[in-house]
């Protein structure tokens, strides 16, 4: 009975008569459901918040480290040890916020490919791509998003002036472009698990290639340098996912590129849009696994 | 298993000749790698694939460093960090990948924890086939294919990145290379055995190989040569083993430790393999004696 009801909730009649699904609530049932199944193995999702913070703060330690020898990445290029460690944190938000939201479902994607596992979630009456994308949110990769913060705030005040409200305004609006864009990036490397069957290699791929984006684009110069800071703004926007949000954080309004900020709009919807045909395409390819 | 007092042919059969039982103990360790062998190939080119793959964040470094260096040298006007050029340094990376190559075992210790887990390490308490010695032959014959199909992409990259060594290192240093090599491969066999022993105790071992994975990561020397680190953070790292993970053969080959160091080093990196040789006995032994295996 109250299966029922909270069935009906999710759901809201049309003008047309069809029954459209209210996607806020139902990502919120999503929501509580992930967080109820976390808070059931409590020690389990500490122990992940735990190690997960450690890997961030071996990573901080280990560009620390490094500044101990110089005292900028690339001479002349601005990223000084604090301005670094505002990338850094950037690079901290945009991937907890991917992990958190997004990897679970990606991951289990190709499974439910090989599976036939997809014949249920087509068959429901919501959009796929919305379904296979949120059904599972990883609430201990958020615990990143705290120790983001703190070193946002502590490299901020650390540098010679503070940023503006202009800056601060548009930073998140940026961190979101750059998680759309990494977003769009894997559904595409999912989708094509329809026409290759298993892609173990793909999943690696994807680790290495997101790589790149870690760190500022002045350092990819030289003969082989240069056509892959290229390839990798204008072809695959890898670079700009971190590199606008922590460079319009980092460096004075004066000093920024703004076509390159204003490209980096282009490429998320571009992406976006990209990412949407190619799992539209793949959809209409795949023939189910089951009998 | 041995004869009891009845004289019978039957008996004297089974207690003779242990040449024989030699022979055969051989050729089921021969079979057992074989077979492994062939389980292996099934998979050979999404197996070059990720080989090749793992080299992409070389790219990365290899640029990262360029800044680094330049701006290093552009401050005191000799490009060197602890100690390093910036070739030493991309020739270090490029070589601890050959390193990692031999003492990474990814999934060993976890499969070993599932297995007391879900009970399927009954069959070589029941078997006459030693789990360690079995799991050693088996991850041997991983290894070999591994270099058989790895040694293109590997070939490579380094043909590639010739220019970051300096030439070939003498003789003697090629040989403690080599040495070091298989000892890191034992050490990191044999570590990671010892690990997985532990789910006799622990139910579930995941974090804790997280962490050791973590620290294997960031103190082997695979994130950076450990002549970075300051202080007593230096000295506590080269006292653990697991520098001779990575850093150690990466860092011989480079001529980086030579003379009464190299063979103070290579006595310390064989005195851990039998150290862990015997840790990964002893406790399998005590670990099989707290074990209770129902049903199935």
């Amino acid at each position: 009975m109250r299966d029922d009801r909270s069935q009906l909730e999710l759901t809201e009649p049309t003008t047309t008569g069809r029954v459209r699904p209210s996607y806020g609530l139902v990502f919120l049932t999503f929501a509580r459901n992930s967080l109820v199944r976390d808070m059931t193995f409590r020690a389990n999702f500490i122990i992940q918040c735990i190690t997960s913070v450690s890997w961030m703060a071996m990573n901080l330690g280990y560009y620390l480290l490094i500044f101990q020898f110089t005292s900028s990445i690339g001479e002349n290029t601005g990223w000084g040890k604090y301005e670094f460690l505002v990338f850094l944190a950037t690079t901290l938000f945009v991937n907890s916020i991917v992990q958190a939201f997004f990897m679970p479902n990606i991951e289990e994607f190709s499974e439910l490919i090989r599976t036939g596992g997809l014949d249920f979630a087509l068959l429901k009456p919501i959009d796929t791509q919305f379904l296979i994308s949120l059904q599972k949110i990883d609430f201990s990769s958020l615990s990143n998003l705290l120790f983001a913060a703190g070193l946002l705030a502590y490299s901020l005040v650390n540098l010679p002036e503070l940023p503006s409200l202009v800056q601060v305004l548009l930073y998140p609006v940026y961190v979101l472009c750059g998680v759309a864009i990494l977003y769009s990036l894997m559904i595409t490397l999912a989708a094509t698990s329809v026409w290759l069957g298993r892609n173990q290699t793909l999943y690696e791929f994807w680790f290495y290639i997101t790589n790149f984006s870690r760190y500022p684009m002045e350092i990819y110069r030289g003969t082989v340098g240069t056509p892959l800071r290229w390839a990798f703004t204008f072809v695959i926007p890898l670079l700009i996912v971190v590199n606008v949000p922590a460079r319009l954080m980092a460096m004075p309004l004066a000093d920024q590129s703004w076509p390159l900020a204003l490209f980096a709009l282009l490429a998320t919807a571009g992406v976006l849009w990209g990412s949407r045909a190619i799992f539209s395409r793949a959809m209409l390819s795949y023939r189910s696994a089951s009998s | 298993m041995e004869p009891s007092g009845t004289p019978s042919a039957e008996i004297d059969a089974h207690a003779a000749p242990p040449p024989v039982t030699l022979l055969q103990s051989l050729w089921t360790w021969w079979i057992i790698l074989r077979t492994s062998i062939e389980e292996r190939l099934v998979y050979r080119g999404d197996f070059a694939l990720g080989t090749l793959m793992r080299f992409l964040p070389l790219v990365t470094q290899v640029f990262l460093w360029g800044a680094i260096f330049e701006a290093v040298g552009a401050a005191t006007g000799r490009a060197s960090v602890a100690g390093y050029s910036y070739h030493e340094m991309m020739a270090y990376y490029l070589l601890t990948q050959i390193s990692r190559a031999f003492s990474s075992m990814p999934g060993l210790a976890s499969n070993i924890a599932l297995q007391i887990r879900n009970g399927e390490i009954k069959k070589f308490l029941v078997q006459p086939v030693d789990l360690i010695g079995f799991l050693l032959l088996s991850r041997i014959a991983h290894k070999l294919v591994y270099y058989v199909v790895a040694i293109g992409p590997f070939a490579l990259v380094f043909f590639l990145c010739r220019d970051f060594f300096s030439g070939w290192p003498e003789p003697h240093i090629l040989l403690a290379f080599v040495a070091s090599l298989v000892m890191s491969f034992l050490l990191g066999f044999f570590m990671e055995a010892t690990l997985g022993m532990l789910g006799f105790w622990f139910l579930e071992v995941s974090s804790l190989l997280f962490i050791y994975m973590l620290f294997n990561f960031f103190f082997s020397g695979h994130m950076f040569p450990i002549d970075m680190l300051p202080g007593y953070w230096g000295t506590i790292v080269r006292a653990i083993p697991l520098q001779y993970l990575a850093y150690f053969p990466a860092a011989v080959f480079l001529g980086k430790i030579q003379g009464a160091a190299l063979v103070w080093g290579l006595t310390i990196q064989l005195a851990w393999v039998v150290f862990f040789i015997i840790a990964s006995r002893v406790t399998f032994h005590l670990g099989v004696k707290r074990y209770s295996g129902y049903g199935g």
